[in-house]
């Protein structure tokens, strides 16, 4: 195993103000400031227990990610960067971001944000419809997330993300033309993309459950845009936003040239990072593992000096080449067929000679002499797609 | 010799759930034959199968004594008959081996049209039949219109009839007295050259085939030499021995008029028949006992491995079960969708579900079924008749000139308000009315002549459904009969999928082809395009359906690097994958093989 140099860090925050009505994510709404406390406190104690494991990494990327960091006091963001940096070596041009919502007063925030070394900010903003955001269950209006823009340049961020969202229901063609037509407007540096899931255990599950099931069917999708509209969105989006000089690099994400993620970009090249916080996951010298969910837990464990970790195992031969191919086909330039057999010392046919010409075959992949990447239907339905590549 | 005076030979006649087996039971529990607290309910039901679904599939036997108010202690056989019409046969000769008969009837329910055909059976077979009235405890029961309806529609005396609860034991006592006082005693010679009847056999790993017989003349006892006199199978008798509760009791010989099992080396139950009669291979009786018959399957189907590694256990897993069932037959079939499995012949409907069943359970198959057809017979343009027992093999429609398929006596037993709905049931599966009697005002017997291939899908279920469960059914085989038959073919994505290809008659085909693509196009899901579904008879497409392309499955937004729980989704979706058969470039489910039987469902 080639020796990991660098390292990334993914710190989670898992308190909202309001839980949007799509949201699976672990997070927590209604928590005591006393609550919060203990956990960042049990956060820092994380950061420093794992310290010495990555000693001699060089720290290149930090995502401070939720829930909404946003939402908690900017001072404590404060005192986990400065936990970070005092414990880790941190890449002088290390992309370190923080994940903000809008409605939420953040003046302050910015700055002290900026002083603790965040140098990229990510905006949830989902949709410009104040309708469409009322039906995700969002505490913002399109105003509100514009003050918080506004903020953010004026506390000097130039690195700014903007998360919007296709298959809302009630969206239309025509609505999110107009979202997209807003957001360019502000040229941020990035723009993140998503479809809407339905995932269980949410409001929308119970509300949209049954229509999204119907979907999934062929059939009628009720309240739902129905996959047709969904694909139109997403060709909507990718042109759009290419004509407005943004590139699409990865299934879902798009930027104005040299200001990519680096940090999720790390998730799908198979770079090592470690996550700390309750229900955060790890890669780290080829073992995944991922942290308790139950808070109490967690902070009792940590205060123990005792690892957090529920669930650990080690990638096999077998789990690495299914995730190079499954997460490496995420990015739009897709897979090089040479670092696939640097890696496994066996060139990609042998391995799955079969998936690629039977995918190739129905258009869902394009290979090329260098590369092998998913084509416009392969994105679609990368679902279906990246499932062949396990083995 | 045993005093023959002593000795009653009876087995025990009722429909599903009246009640059989808690008589039998008690009746063992009450002669001593086990203890109350070693028993599991229901003895004689051995099979999981069996308990699970209150059936009897092999006969059983056991042997008790039981001393009756006259002084004397008697020695009862009982034989526990298989209560299905699937297994008619075997019926009929368990009741040749008894000399009585015990008619149970539910005093809730009445006469059924399996009970009547069974006692018209035992009566056939000279049997004395002595009625019982069961589940009088409980609140719903008529006893008195129950022991009318016995008059009326069995025309038997019914004013001696035990009225019983089998689950309390209430009265049980009065079926003893009643086995002792109204049915006879076996008669017999025991100078006479040996004559037994075979009425059951069981294959054990280490006796080889325990085979169960009834001495008529004659003694057999370890190391005669018998002789099978229908399939000519010579042997030297191991063991001799009678039937404890649940275990064999080895004995010295056996005499007429005793029902017991006898142990000679022998590997496979074909060469012990049910109604073959066995007799010394040196000292034979003159001729064997009337009645018997070799069973020929009447359904058959495909059965193939799910997962095509398996087939050789899927081989190994059959004769095993052969061993123990003479009427099942299979040989080896290749399908182009399925690849290679066995077309498998049963009795019956339930015999197919039974070997099914057992396969899953004992032998862990997991399995692909293709619709069961009946035996065809197709009358060539150039003279040749072949029977057809696998739609695949039918020959090009040029070839044919006409084609004949088997008919059965349908009798149906059904309340007088639901005979309206019965009648245009059997119209509808082409059902030639034959008669209908009034058993009594609110009851009617009914007979059909109707295609056994149209009883074998789904009409016991639709028979239940349009009744409210209160029609019993019964049939026998009738010979062949002319008809207009045409074979479905069921092309996906333009490709023929043998498996799903069935026969059908020319009126029903157009609806039936139809509603098949309904089916199919909910049981396949959709993949990367598009894929047509259609029925077609001789190549020119009678239905068809489309299963959409998928356009749009996308991964979730992958949070945090938790890429865990993402594989674990790509996981679940190869998993639904897994359990498909792939027909050219599509993957049909394997359940989807099977819809063509459940069409009538919605």
């Amino acid at each position: 195993m080639i020796l990991e140099r660098e390292l990334e860090l993914y710190i989670h925050i898992p308190f909202c103000r309001k839980k949007c009505l799509y949201c699976d994510f672990l997070s927590f709404t209604g928590c005591h400031e006393d609550d919060i406390h203990d956990y960042v406190r049990a956060l820092q104690g994380e950061i420093r227990q794992k310290a010495p494991e990555a000693s001699g990494r060089k720290i290149t990327s930090i995502f401070i990610g939720g829930g909404t960091p946003g939402s908690i006091n900017p001072d404590y963001i404060g005192d986990i960067m400065d936990t970070i940096r005092y414990f880790y070596d941190v890449d002088e041009n290390a992309e370190i971001t923080v994940e903000v919502n809008p409605g939420i007063f953040m003046k302050e925030g910015f700055r002290i944000y900026k002083a603790s070394g965040i140098n990229r900010v990510s905006v949830g903003l989902q949709s410009a419809d104040d309708s469409e955001l009322h039906t995700l269950g969002r505490i913002h209006d399109y105003s509100g997330f514009l003050r918080t823009y506004e903020s953010a340049l004026k506390a000097g961020y130039d690195n700014i993300n903007i998360d919007i969202m296709t298959a809302i229901p009630g969206q239309t063609l025509q609505s999110l033309e107009k979202t997209l037509s807003q957001v360019t407007k502000l040229r941020p540096a990035h723009i993140s993309a998503y479809s809407l899931m339905i995932e269980e255990g949410t409001p929308f599950y119970e509300k949209y459950g049954e229509d999204d099931r119907r979907r999934k069917e062929g059939l009628e999708s009720g309240h739902l845009p129905s996959e047709e509209t969904v694909c139109a969105m997403d060709v909507l989006t990718n042109e759009y936003l290419g004509a407005h000089g943004y590139n699409r690099y990865e299934i879902s994400n798009y930027t104005k040239k040299g200001k990519e993620c680096r940090h999720n970009i790390g998730y799908w090249t198979g770079k090592d990072y470690l996550g700390f916080g309750i229900g955060s996951a790890s890669l780290f010298n080829g073992i995944r593992s991922t942290n308790t969910k139950d808070m109490a837990k967690y902070i009792k464990l940590i205060s123990k000096a005792e690892d957090p970790a529920e669930e650990s195992f080690e990638l096999s031969r077998k789990d690495r080449m299914e995730e190079f191919m499954f997460l490496g086909l995420r990015m739009i330039e897709g897979v090089s067929r040479r670092d696939f057999e640097g890696r496994f010392n066996a060139p990609i046919e042998a391995i799955y000679g079969d998936v690629i010409n039977r995918l190739a075959a129905s258009g869902m992949i394009l290979p090329s002499s260098g590369m092998i990447r998913l084509t416009e239907d392969g994105i679609n339905l990368s679902n279906i797609v990246l499932a062949e590549f396990l083995l | 010799m045993e005093d023959l005076s002593l000795i009653r030979n009876f087995c025990i006649i009722a429909h599903i759930d009246h009640g059989k087996s808690t008589l039998a039971d008690r009746i063992i529990e009450m002669t001593g034959a086990l203890e109350s607290r070693e028993m599991h309910s229901q003895v004689l039901d051995n099979m999981d199968i069996e308990q699970e679904r209150g059936i009897t599939i092999k006969s059983q036997s056991v042997k008790c004594s039981y001393k009756a108010k006259d002084g004397k202690t008697y020695t009862f056989n009982l034989i526990d008959t298989p209560g299905h019409v699937d297994f008619n046969y075997e019926v009929s000769r368990s009741l040749a081996a008894c000399d009585g008969a015990i008619l149970v009837v539910d005093a809730t329910q009445g006469v059924e049209a399996q009970t009547v055909a069974n006692v018209y059976l035992a009566i056939d077979h000279d049997l004395e039949v002595l009625p019982v009235i069961n589940k009088v405890d409980l609140g719903s029961a008529m006893p008195d219109e129950t022991a009318k309806e016995i008059e009326d529609v069995i025309g038997i005396d019914a004013s001696m009839a035990p009225r019983v609860s089998a689950k309390t034991g209430l009265n049980v006592e009065d079926v003893l007295e009643g086995i002792v006082n109204y049915l006879p005693a076996p008669t017999g010679d025991d100078k006479a050259p040996l004559k037994a009847l075979i009425f059951d056999s069981v294959y054990d790993p280490y006796r080889g085939v325990i085979v169960f017989i009834r001495v008529m003349d004659g003694c057999v006892k370890p190391g005669s030499k018998i002789l099978m006199m229908a399939t000519g199978t010579r042997a030297e008798v191991v063991e001799t021995g009678y039937f404890g509760a649940g275990k064999f009791i080895p004995c010295d010989e056996l005499t007429p008029g005793m029902v017991g099992y006898v142990t000679a080396s022998l590997k496979n139950v074909k060469d012990t028949r049910v109604g073959d009669t066995v007799t010394l291979a040196d000292n034979p009786c003159d001729e064997a006992l009337p009645g018997y018959k070799k069973v020929n399957p009447m359904v058959y189907c495909g059965i193939y491995p799910a997962d095509s590694g398996r087939y050789t256990d899927l081989r190994e897993a059959l004769e095993k079960l052969q061993l123990n069932d003479a009427a099942l037959m299979f040989e080896a079939e290749t399908s182009i969708a399925l690849g290679f499995g066995f077309r498998c012949g049963f009795l019956g409907l339930l015999h197919l579900e039974v070997i099914q069943e057992r396969l899953d359970r004992e032998y862990d198959m997991d399995l692909v079924t293709t619709a069961p057809s009946v035996i065809y017979r197709i009358y060539k343009t150039n003279g040749e008749m072949i029977e057809l027992t696998n739609p695949s093999n039918m020959p090009d429609p040029s070839e044919i000139d006409y084609m004949e398929e088997p008919v059965v006596d349908a009798q149906i037993m059904v309340n007088s308000d639901y005979i309206g709905a019965i009648m245009d049931l059997c119209q509808e599966r082409r059902g030639e009315y034959v008669s209908m009697e009034y058993l009594e005002q609110t009851r009617a017997l009914i007979r059909y002549t109707m295609p056994l291939n149209e009883i074998i899908y789904d009409f016991f279920d639709a028979l239940k459904s349009r009744s409210r469960g209160y029609a019993s059914l019964d049939y026998e085989a009738k010979g062949y009969q002319r008809a207009n038959l045409v074979k479905l073919d069921i092309m996906v994505n333009k490709e023929e999928v043998d498996a799903l290809s069935f026969i059908v008659h020319a009126d029903t085909a157009y609806d039936r082809g139809r509603r098949m693509c309904e089916k199919l196009k909910k049981e396949i899901p959709r993949h990367l395009f598009e894929i047509p579904i259609q029925a077609a008879i001789g190549g020119k497409v009678i239905a068809r359906e489309t299963v959409k392309a998928v356009r749009k499955d996308v991964l979730a937004k992958c949070y945090g690097g938790d890429i865990s729980r993402k594989k674990k989704l790509l996981e679940k979706q190869k998993e639904g994958k897994k359990k498909m058969r792939q027909i050219g470039s599509v993957e049909i489910p394997q359940e989807a093989f099977l819809s063509v039987l459940k069409l009538d469902e919605e």
